[in-house]
């Protein structure tokens, strides 16, 4: 939009719209180069990298926490199971950046920035980075203590912090007591969960179906749906102190 | 070349010379003519518009420039300059890392006391490990930040969706070479990090000794995922060496060529991108 009131004058001045890589990007890379060096440099000088004492396989730390950029799924450990924290969900994160521009096929806004001609994508992106992934390692860095328990910044990292463990599951919450009852209710759930929201979403947009296809929406659908699925399982176990929704000889979810 | 019969000049001669400058610009011909300098670059000095194409397109270090750009490509406010300085960033590594490895063996008796060594006896060794540290660190955060702007201008969207797909391979191959050299300083941090990190290919499904469905495979805690990482069941000195080979060597050489790609796609898709 700016570019466009920008236009005008643009023309009056004559400046020509393609311009030499030699001198003008080259000497504004170089620029760039010296600056980020000149900080990189200062930052070394000023502040020494950590070396701990020298490692040792017997005294296990409290907490043991992975590097900082980690912690987004290491905190979500909280809430899932190693094999869907630590395995399926990067694995779906690379996958599903790797088909964004494949399901993302709104044509606006290439080249410029705007919201207003691509929210959706806008707000998905931005949730997912700065919410699930960034706040999440700022609150593993800062927040988490000893037990992977929460700690205010004033609080003091009580290694003996009591947190009573009284989440139960799903099917236990709505009285299903028995172990292939909770089985059938917990898998119930999972299935109404993608089903309803798939065909809600195919109801409503039924016109785009032609001309954006079938396999791309209902890959689209399905990792929205895991993705706000997380955010359920969280604000359940948070909340309401569910633990698993499903549960099974095998794996839980 | 001047002349062949070179005249001395007279002090005053030179001394006009110094003062309205005119030395200077003789000194640089002097130099730019020479046959050095003429073979070495394959074309004029002058600043003519010939040349400045000529400067970029027959330099082997240049040429994945294209020869013009857009002038919105210029600016800082649409490109953050960020995809320019993870590459720094990497190339400084890449120096640092080098400069790290004459002086570290990546074994379990030693590591740790060659970090020592580097720090308080070898000459800039602390410095050269801070810079290589840091200069890490801060290659994750511009290259998630690349990314945010790579999102937000749109950038991925047609012609450029396989650029993307290289890009989401360089962040996940960033985040691998940040977590392996994580390990090489071997102390209680580098190790209980990386424990923590492993831990969870032990979980993998079908792979992983505690992962679903691991009975119907046979994984066990000495044969599955994690110790095809590791080199064992927990995380010792064949994890050294393993992580010190892979940060060093395996990594670095894919990234940097999908790196190569990436800048050479950029180039091919017409440029950075920009409102049509
Ligand atoms: C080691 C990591 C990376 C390096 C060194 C790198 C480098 C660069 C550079 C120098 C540019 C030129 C424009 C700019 O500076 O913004 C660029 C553009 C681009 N990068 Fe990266 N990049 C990296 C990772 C990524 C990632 C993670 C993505 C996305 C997932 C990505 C996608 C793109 C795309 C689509 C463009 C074209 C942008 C446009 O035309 O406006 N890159 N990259």
């Amino acid at each position: 939009m700016a570019q466009a009131a920008a236009a005008p004058k643009k023309k009056i001045e004559a400046v020509p719209d393609k311009l030499h890589v030699w001198p003008y990007l080259v000497r504004l890379e170089f620029l760039c180069a010296i600056v980020t060096i000149v900080a990189l440099t200062v930052w070394s000088i000023v502040i020494d990298a950590p070396l701990e004492e020298a490692a040792n396989p017997t005294k296990t730390p409290n907490p043991s926490k992975a590097p900082w950029y980690f912690l987004g799924l290491q905190d979500i450990l909280v809430y899932f199971d190693p094999w869907f924290a630590g395995v399926v969900a990067p694995v779906l994160i690379i996958v599903g950046l790797m088909l964004i521009p494949y399901l993302d096929v709104n044509p606006k806004g290439n080249g410029y920035y705007t919201y207003h001609e691509r929210k959706v994508a806008i707000w998905v992106y931005c949730f997912g980075f700065l919410v699930l992934w960034i706040a999440l390692i700022i609150m593993g860095v800062f927040l988490r203590g000893p037990g992977w328990n929460l700690f205010m910044p004033w609080q003091y990292w009580d290694p003996h912090k009591v947190v009573a463990l009284t989440s139960v599951d799903l099917p236990y919450a709505f009285g299903v007591r028995t172990y292939n009852g909770a089985m059938l209710f917990g898998g119930m759930v999972l299935s109404a969960y993608f089903a309803i929201g798939t065909a809600v979403y195919f109801f409503m947009e039924r016109k785009a179906l032609k001309s954006v296809g079938f396999v791309r929406m209902f890959i689209k659908i399905q990792l929205l749906l895991i993705m706000v699925g997380m955010v359920i399982k969280i604000v359940l176990r948070l909340g309401f102190n569910i633990k698993y929704v499903l549960v099974t000889p095998w794996f839980n979810i | 070349m001047a002349s062949n019969s070179p005249q001395i000049p007279s002090i005053a001669e030179l001394m006009d010379k110094i003062k309205s400058g005119k030395i200077f610009t003789e000194i640089a011909k002097e130099i730019t003519e020479s046959q050095i300098w003429t073979s070495s670059f394959r074309h004029g000095y002058a600043d003519t518009p010939r040349n400045r194409v000529l400067q970029i397109a027959s330099n082997v270090w240049l040429h994945l420039h294209p020869v013009k750009i857009h002038r919105h490509a210029l600016r800082i406010k649409f490109t953050w300059c960020m995809g320019g300085i993870t590459f720094l960033l990497f190339l400084s590594t890449v120096v640092t890392g080098v400069i790290l490895m004459f002086y570290y063996r990546p074994v379990g008796e030693y590591a740790y006391y060659d970090m020592k060594y580097l720090q308080y006896d070898v000459p800039f060794g602390m410095l050269m490990r801070n810079m290589h540290r840091w200069a890490a660190h801060a290659m994750v955060i511009t290259v998630w930040l690349h990314m945010f702007r790579v999102f937000l201008t749109g950038s991925y969207k047609p012609p450029r969706e396989f650029n993307w797909v290289i890009g989401v391979f360089l962040v996940t191959f960033t985040l691998l070479l940040s977590f392996t050299g994580y390990l090489l300083p071997w102390d209680q941090l580098a190790m209980w990090a990386v424990t923590v990190g492993t831990n969870m290919a032990r979980a993998t499904p079908f792979l992983g000794n505690e992962g679903p469905f691991a009975e119907f495979v046979g994984a066990t805690p000495r044969y599955d995922a994690r110790s095809l990482l590791i080199g064992g069941s927990v995380v010792g000195p064949p994890a050294l060496l393993r992580f010190y080979v892979l940060h060093c060597i395996f990594i670095p050489l894919i990234a940097g060529a999908l790196m190569i790609v990436h800048f050479w796609r950029i180039r091919k898709d017409g440029g950075i991108s920009g409102p049509l």
